[in-house]
Order: C-alpha cells, then sequence, then structure tokens
C-alpha cells in the first residue's frame, strides 16, 4: 500500500474544516469559505471515484487496508473497504458537496461554523464506513453526534432543542450498549479486529447477547419501530443541509452496521432474531406509511417514509440471501439520493415561502414548472417506479422475501401501495389543484444552484434505475461471500 | 537510614512553608512573592519526584511506614502540577476579592504536603496523619474569602462534617489495630484472621471516612454546598487535589493489607460507585448553579473511578488512575472557563450566565464545548478513552451490571452537559464578559483543551506511563 488512500479520504475533509477554523477570524468574505469547503469536499468525491476504478470487483476480500497500532495490545486503527461499504463512501462524498451547494439559501446565520460542521460530519462517517476494528468504528459513530447535534441545535427550526437533546440521547443510548458488546468481544476473543473476527468467530453461547447490544444501536439509528420517534423531529427541525445528510448517510449506518457486524460476526444469532426483525420490519413499512399518509408537514411525511424505506432494507438484510441484501444496500443507496432530493426540493419551496406545510401550497405547477418536473422524478423514484433506482432495491428485497417468507413478503408489498399512496397524493396536493394561496404567485422557479443540485440527483437515480449493473457488480461478491460464511457458521453449528 | 532522600521532596516543602511563613511575618506586602515562591517549590519539588524517585524500585522507610514507589512518584507529580496550576490561575480571582494574601499559598502548600504523606503512607498513623494535615490546610481554604456568608458557611460545615468521618476513620483504623496488632499494611496482610468479622468492621469505618473525603455516595452531602459556597479558586483545588490523595490511599488501603478479603469489601465498592454514577447524574439535572453542578457531576466522575478500584485487578487500579488524570485536565478547563465569565469585577457562576456565550466569546465557547463532550465521555475526546479503559476493566472482571448502569448513567449525565451547550450555543446572547485575563488562565485553558482534543492521537503514551503502576 503506497498511498493511504482511505486515511485521505478521513482526513481531507477535517482538513479543510480546520483551515476554515483557523481562516474565520480574517476573512468575513462567507463566499470564500464556501467554496473552500466545496472545493475541499469535491476533491474528496474525485478521490472516492478513483477508489472506486482502483477497487477488485472479483475479490471479497478487504482491500485498501491500512493497519496501524494506536493503543498497544487494544485497538488497531484499521481501515479498509469491501464491496459492501465502498458504494457508502461514494455516496457520502457525494451528497456531502450538494449539501454544502444547498447553504446558498437557508443558512443564513455563522455560515463558517456550519460548513465546519459539515465537513466534521463527513469525516465521521466516511470513518464509519471505513473502519474495520470495532473500536474504531464505535469512536466514527459516536462522533457523528456531536455534529449533528450542533447542526440541529444552532441552525434547526422552532423545536430544535428539543429535537436536538431527543436525537442525542435516543442515539446515545442505544450505542452504549453496544459499547459493552464491544469490550465484551475483547474479552471473549482478544481482539476487536472485525478481519481476524470473521475468521476466529464467536462462541455461540454468547452470541445473542451481543446481537441484541449491536442491535439496541442499530435499532435506534436505522430507526426501526418503536424507537423512531426521533427521526420525524430532527428531520423536521434540522435545516435543510442536515435533514439532507441524517436521511441520506446517517440512517445508512445503521444498515451497514447491521451487514457487516450482526451478520457478520453473529450469524447464529441473526438466524435466531430473524423473526424479531421481520415483524418490526413489516410493523414499520405499514405503520410508519399509515402514519406519513396523515402527515400535514412536508419533511415530517419524508421522514415517516424514511423509517418505512428503512423497514424495507433491514427486512431484505434479514433475508440471508443475494438478492435480499443487494436489494438492501441498492435500497440504500437509492434512498440516500432521493430522500436527499425530497428534502431539498421541500427546502426549496421552504426557503421561498417559509411553510413546510402541505396546505400552505397548491396549484404550484403553473409557476414553478422546472420544479414540479424535477419533484415529480423523485416522487416517482421514491414510490420505486420501474426505471428508477428505487425500483430496483425494492423489487430485489420482495423477490428474496417471498422467496423466505411469503406472508412477510404480502404485507411488505402492501407497504408499497401505501407508499404510492402517500406520495402520490404529497405530489398532488402540493403541485396540483387550485392555486388558492395568493402569495404562491410570487415564487420563482429554480435557481442555477438549486437545479444544478437536484439535476445531480436525478442523474444516478435514472441511471442506476435503468441500469444498476455498476453497483450490483461492486457487491455481488462480497455478498456471496458474507453468505457462504453465514450459511457455514449456522449449518456447523447445528 | 540510608533512603532519607527519598522524602527529600516532603522536607523541601516543610521548609519551604516554614520559610514562607517567617517572610510573610516580617516583609509587609509580600503576598506576590510568596505567591510566586510557592509555585517555584511546587514546581521544584516535581522536578525532584520526577528526577529521583520515578525510575527506582519500591522501598520502604522509616519502619515501613512509608512507602516509595511508582504509584506514589505518579500521584505526587499530579498532586503537585494540579495545585501549581490552581495557584497559577487564581490571582486574579482572589485580587478581585481582595483576598490575595500571603497564608493562601501557603494553606495549599501545607495540604499537598498533607497529601503527599497520604500518597507515600503504609501504616495506619502516618496516614491519618497525613489526612489531618491536609483537611486542616482545606477547612481554613474553604472559609477564605470570610466576608462572604456563604464561604464562612461552607468551612464550618466541611470542619464539622469532616471531624465526624476522621473520627469514624480513626475508630476503623483503631479497630483494625486491635484485631491485627499492628497499623503497618503490609504487617497487617500477614497477621489478620479472615474470620474476624470484627475486622470487617474496621475496614467499613475506614472505607466510609475515605469516601467521605472523595465524596462519594452516600457520604457526599457536603460537597455541594462546600463546593458552592468555597472561592471558586478553592473549589477548583477541592475538586481535584484532595481526590487524587484519597484515592492513592484506597488503592493502598484496600489493594496491599486487605487484597484477601475482597469479597468483603468489592460490594461495598460496587455500591458506592453505582449510587455516585447514578445519583450524581441524576442530581445535577435540576442545578442552577455550575460550582453545584460541577460538585454533582465530581461526585459521579468519582463513581467511576471507584468502578476501576472495585474490580480487585491491577487492569482496574491503572484505569482508575488514568481516568482520574484525564478527569483532572477536563476539570481544570472547566474551572478555567468559569474563571473567565467575569464582567466589571464580578464573577458570574449561574448556568443562564452562560446564556449566548458562542457569539461574543466564540473561542471560549469552544472550549467549553469540547470539555463539556469530553466529560460525557462522547468519542473521540478524552473522556471517553477514560470511560473505555474503566469499562473495559469492569467487563473483564465480568462485572456486566456495573458496566450497563455505568454507562446507562453516562446517558443521564449526558443530559446536563448538553443542556449547558445548548444554553451557549442554542439560546439568545447577553452582555459580553471581560477579555483581559491572565495569561496563564488562557495558557491553562487553551492546554487543556488542546490535551483534551488531541488526546485520540496519542493514546498511548499515557497508557504506557500508568502501566508501570503495580500493586497486587
Amino acid at each position: 500500500m503506497d498511498f493511504p488512500i482511505l486515511s485521505s479520504l478521513i482526513l481531507l475533509p477535517f482538513i479543510g474544516a480546520l483551515f476554515l477554523f483557523f481562516t474565520k477570524s480574517k476573512s468575513e468574505n462567507k463566499i470564500t469559505a464556501k467554496y473552500v469547503a466545496l472545493f475541499t469536499s469535491l476533491v474528496n468525491f474525485f478521490l472516492s471515484i478513483y477508489l472506486w476504478v482502483l477497487f477488485d470487483q472479483t475479490t471479497s476480500a478487504f482491500q485498501f487496508v491500512e493497519d496501524r497500532i494506536w493503543i498497544e495490545g487494544l485497538i488497531n486503527y484499521k481501515v479498509g473497504v469491501d464491496g459492501i461499504s465502498i458504494l457508502f463512501i461514494i455516496l457520502t462524498t457525494f451528497i456531502t458537496p450538494l449539501c454544502i451547494v444547498s447553504v446558498n439559501n437557508s443558512v443564513t446565520k455563522r455560515l463558517n461554523e456550519f460548513l465546519i460542521a459539515i465537513l466534521v460530519m463527513e469525516t465521521f462517517m466516511i470513518g464509519v464506513f471505513c473502519s474495520l476494528d470495532l473500536v474504531v468504528f464505535y469512536l466514527f459513530f459516536e462522533a457523528g453526534l456531536i455534529p449533528m447535534f450542533l447542526i440541529i441545535g444552532i441552525w434547526g427550526g422552532a423545536r430544535r432543542v428539543y429535537s436536538a437533546f431527543k436525537f442525542f440521547l435516543f442515539t446515545l443510548l442505544g450505542s452504549v450498549l453496544m459499547l459493552v458488546a464491544i469490550i465484551s468481544i475483547y474479552w471473549i476473543t482478544g481482539t476487536t479486529d472485525v478481519v481476524k473476527l470473521y475468521e476466529l468467530g464467536i462462541d455461540t453461547k454468547y452470541q445473542n447477547l451481543l446481537w441484541l447490544a449491536f442491535f439496541s444501536s442499530f435499532a435506534v439509528k436505522t430507526p426501526m419501530w418503536p424507537v423512531h420517534t426521533w427521526l420525524p423531529d430532527a428531520h423536521v427541525e434540522a435545516p435543510t443541509a442536515g435533514s439532507v445528510l441524517l436521511a441520506a448517510i446517517l440512517l445508512k449506518m445503521a444498515g451497514y452496521g447491521f451487514i457487516r457486524f450482526s451478520l457478520g460476526l453473529f450469524p447464529s444469532a441473526s438466524e435466531v432474531f430473524t423473526p424479531l426483525i421481520y415483524t418490526l420490519s413489516v410493523i414499520a413499512i405499514i405503520f410508519t406509511s399509515l402514519i406519513a399518509l396523515m402527515q400535514e408537514d412536508m419533511k415530517k411525511l419524508i421522514a415517516y417514509s424514511s423509517v418505512a424505506h428503512m423497514g424495507f432494507v433491514t427486512l431484505g438484510i434479514f433475508t440471508i440471501q443475494q438478492q435480499g441484501i443487494e436489494g438492501s444496500i441498492i435500497q440504500m443507496i437509492s434512498h440516500g439520493l432521493v430522500s436527499a432530493a425530497l428534502f431539498l426540493c421541500v427546502g426549496v419551496v421552504y426557503d421561498r415561502m417559509h411553510s413546510r406545510l402541505i396546505t400552505t401550497y397548491g396549484g404550484i405547477v403553473t409557476i414553478i414548472p422546472k420544479y414540479a418536473i424535477l419533484f415529480m422524478v423523485f416522487t416517482l423514484a421514491a414510490l420505486g417506479l420501474p426505471g428508477t433506482s428505487g425500483f430496483v432495491g425494492e423489487f430485489l428485497i420482495l423477490m428474496a422475501a417471498f422467496k423466505d417468507n411469503f406472508l412477510v413478503a404480502v404485507l411488505a408489498s402492501l407497504g408499497v401501495i401505501i407508499g404510492a399512496a402517500y406520495m402520490l397524493w404529497l405530489y398532488k396536493r402540493v403541485i396540483f389543484g387550485k392555486l388558492i394561496n395568493s402569495d404562491l404567485k410570487k415564487m420563482i422557479d429554480l435557481n442555477k444552484s438549486e437545479a444544478f443540485m437536484l439535476i445531480c440527483l436525478v442523474v444516478p437515480t435514472l441511471y442506476f434505475g435503468f441500469y444498476p449493473e455498476p453497483l450490483i457488480n461492486t457487491i455481488e461478491v462480497s455478498i456471496s461471500d458474507l453468505i457462504d460464511t453465514y450459511n457455514f457458521s449456522v449449518a456447523s453449528k447445528e | 537510614m540510608n533512603n532519607i532522600e527519598l522524602i527529600f521532596p516532603e522536607i523541601f516543602i516543610s521548609l519551604s512553608i516554614m520559610f514562607l511563613l517567617i517572610l510573610g511575618v516580617f516583609k509587609k506586602n509580600s503576598s506576590k512573592i510568596i505567591h510566586n515562591i510557592s509555585l517555584l517549590v511546587l514546581l521544584i519539588t516535581a522536578v525532584i519526584i520526577y528526577n529521583e524517585t520515578f525510575r527506582i524500585n519500591p522501598t520502604n522507610l522509616f519502619n515501613e511506614s512509608i512507602v516509595i514507589d511508582y504509584l506514589s512518584s505518579f500521584m505526587k507529580i499530579i498532586t503537585l502540577i494540579a495545585a501549581f496550576v490552581v495557584l497559577l490561575i487564581s490571582t486574579n480571582y482572589l485580587r478581585v476579592f481582595k483576598i490575595f494574601k500571603i497564608e493562601y499559598p501557603i494553606l495549599i502548600l501545607s495540604s499537598v504536603l498533607g497529601m503527599m504523606i497520604m500518597i507515600s503512607s503504609n501504616d495506619l498513623i502516618v496516614f491519618y496523619m497525613g489526612l489531618e494535615l491536609q483537611s486542616l490546610g482545606l477547612y481554613v481554604l474553604a472559609t477564605f474569602n470570610r466576608d462572604q456568608l456563604k464561604s464562612s458557611e461552607a468551612g464550618l460545615k466541611y470542619f464539622v462534617l469532616s471531624a465526624l468521618s476522621s473520627g469514624l476513620l480513626l475508630y476503623g483504623c483503631s479497630l483494625i489495630y486491635g484485631f491485627t496488632g499492628s497499623t503497618n499494611f503490609e504487617y497487617i496482610s500477614t497477621q489478620f484472621n479472615a474470620s474476624e468479622y470484627a475486622l470487617t468492621f474496621g475496614i467499613v469505618f475506614v472505607l466510609v471516612g475515605l469516601a467521605f473525603k472523595i465524596s462519594a455516595v452516600p457520604f457526599h452531602m457536603w460537597a455541594p454546598d462546600v463546593y458552592e459556597g468555597s472561592p471558586t479558586s478553592v473549589t477548583l483545588f477541592f475538586t481535584m487535589v484532595p481526590k487524587i490523595a484519597a484515592l492513592t490511599v484506597f488503592i493502598r488501603f484496600l489493594y496491599v493489607p486487605f487484597l484477601n478479603l475482597i469479597d468483603q469489601w468489592q460490594i461495598i465498592l460496587i455500591f458506592i460507585s453505582i449510587a455516585s454514577m447514578l445519583f450524581g447524574a441524576i442530581a445535577a439535572i435540576g442545578q442552577k448553579n455550575l460550582k453545584r453542578l460541577i460538585a454533582y457531576s465530581s461526585i459521579s466522575h468519582i463513581g467511576y473511578a471507584l468502578a476501576g478500584l472495585a474490580t480487585g485487578s491491577n487492569d482496574g487500579i491503572q484505569s482508575s488512575v488514568i481516568y482520574m488524570t484525564i478527569y483532572i485536565i477536563m476539570n481544570l478547563g472547566f474551572f478555567s472557563c468559569l474563571l473567565m465569565m467575569k464582567r466589571n469585577n464580578i464573577y458570574y457562576e449561574q448556568i443562564d450566565d452562560l446564556s449566548g456565550l458562542s457569539k461574543n466569546h466564540p473561542l471560549l465557547s469552544l472550549s467549553l464545548l469540547i470539555i463539556l463532550f469530553s466529560l460525557a465521555g462522547i468519542p473521540p475526546l478524552a473522556g471517553f478513552f477514560a470511560k473505555f479503559y474503566i469499562f473495559k476493566s469492569v467487563i473483564e472482571q465480568s462485572m456486566y451490571f456495573l458496566a450497563i448502569v455505568g454507562l446507562l448513567s453516562t446517558v443521564v449525565a449526558a443530559f446536563y452537559y448538553l443542556r449547558i451547550i445548548k444554553i451557549m450555543y442554542f439560546d439568545e446572547e447577553k452582555d459580553s464578559y471581560d477579555n483581559d485575563h491572565s495569561l496563564w488562565l488562557k495558557f491553562s485553558l487553551t492546554i487543556s483543551t488542546i490535551l483534551i482534543l488531541t488526546y485520540f492521537i496519542f493514546p498511548g503514551e499515557l497508557i504506557n506511563v500508568v502501566s508501570r503502576i503495580n500493586i497486587i
């Protein structure tokens, strides 16, 4: 390994943040700060694309591994990527620049600090997806709370304090049990290195409790029903860029964690708890879809739809089938793109009208047609229309679910229908109908930066909808290998 | 008496105290010079200990009543550095309250001397002497701002309750002496008969006395009042320095003579630890005064340090020592911020006074933010690693209940730390504070913040130092 590409990916945004921190006092020029942040995140994006180009799709082994002793005999700073994690890294580096572009209109105070928070957040998020040591993973996983707490609390809406606290305490409460589990794993096996743990395996008698401890953390973060209640609050109160980061990337940490740790480290416990996950996922899909149907706040509606979509993801992961897990990862990537876009769409009208209520709008198709078209694309992608990336993921997940458990699959499919209902109804009420509110006439259509952001998101949404091959190729080998190991260890223990 | 040079640091401090007293009496307006000399004395002593005793094998002196080993040297250096910083950053505060007097540095020196004797003690009598010497200094320090009612009240309260606990402790010592025939730790360990329940009573009494000194629940009642009433610079001293000494005695008293009685005292320690962690976290939620809040927070932190001691392993002791070291750094940073909240010569100490601090003083509030997140134990800050080592050693002994309760109480504790952050960052601003802080105050805040922030880059350094502590 010549060039530590993963460490560079992790450190680069942080260096950008440091730069912003130290130049703050000298220049009050906000545009410069924005360009610095944008430049840093774009460099990071191209670096991650370069990583994808170098990535060897034919092996499931971890690549670009860096292994350094951090605390002698205890923690190694170990990072590496395989097919499962690389797509999340690219998603992160892709979404962050868009967030930085989006601050144009929505963030008016303390822009510099906001950009610092976003860049630091990017560092932590990439760290989560790269780390191959449980302690390092936990470090990044938890550290992300600090910038997100500040993003919601400082730049959020009216109930920001409540939401920020709820977000922080819910997540922390879930995570402390994971810390206990991580330390226990250290004492049981003598290492926290994920690769070594894959080889060693963990004794079956400990697995159930350890699985539950990890589950408590991931379930809050996913979020799964019934611990999803922090998400709507956090989404609604966070500024647009914060909501985008939350929906697009933070939620994916948990899905990633389920695949990497719950399936990888505790196969026999995963087997035991699959019915639990199925139940919670189906409840999440149907229940939160119904809640979403009744929302009057656009952001809240999208937040509940996120919970439902993540329900599909957890369902797919625990089918333990090639299509199911592939579908889950594609669904996560797609949801990352689509929910980010939907939050940006809400942000666009919010910046103009300062209202997120659906009833404020209506009939704006003639006033802002470009916006209406793009919003349409994302609405359809969210409900999983064939030809959008949303379809690929949901289709694969349902296919795997039908093989595994007919009832669950039928119920989940029901969720797809409700999902279509609330998304289309939202679209109808906001875009079509009679123009009642005369203030809406003053609205101007998308400006350049908004159009740029949304088009950036349309392209991959449609491209991967029609041609998901690059995604599947990347993840295929890693997943089939994961499933083989899983089946092997489950079979050998029975 | 070949090894008398090993207690040269203690002798040096004693002589300095006498010299400074005489100087103070005969030379008028000498508070500044005495202050500076005291700083120098603390520094020189730390350097002497670092040079002379850091590398020797454990040695016993004076009929084995004093022990000089790695633990004692390490803890003494921490004590001296902490006392040094306290003296360094308290000058402005004392001047504002017109209590910049010669007694202040001398009292601090004498209680540091008492603590050094405690840290080195290997005998019940020596330990008690050291304890009383440091306590006498502390009583006077608590009332140092004698024109203020609260300060006098704090001192009196501390004196009465502390005397009571010293009495209990002495009673415990006499029981132990009665049933083993010796006051020497090493001798006791060879003599006692584990079936003697009266001996257990003795241990319990001594533990109660010690728990009082480190303000662990249920012997914590004095702490919030005393911390609130004392001058802020003295509160800073209270929250750190006596606890280092008491914790060292805790380690020595439990692990040298009574390691074999671990069944008897482990359960007590677990209880005290859980009660302190939980109570400290819950009681701090309702506080309005920052000094009271930090009192409860320090109760909670002591709970974590005791959790390390409850394990009965070397790992546990080391993790406690690491915890205290990191806690002291965080505390120094926190109090440096507190001492910066000054406007027109009035110090503010309510939580609401922090409102909107981030707009007027972005750097100060950023430092406080980092310190608070670290106190709450959020990675990647130093406070997280401190807790991580504790829970690592706790889980090693399969004490899952302790670990889970401890971690859950960090979530509760996170709430009140977050509340301070919320007030600083989310609320409307008030008038700005003065910026004319002394260089040393800024320096101590900067250093502690940087240490907390960058600890994760070099976590191994502290472990390497501490891993040489070997009691069992």
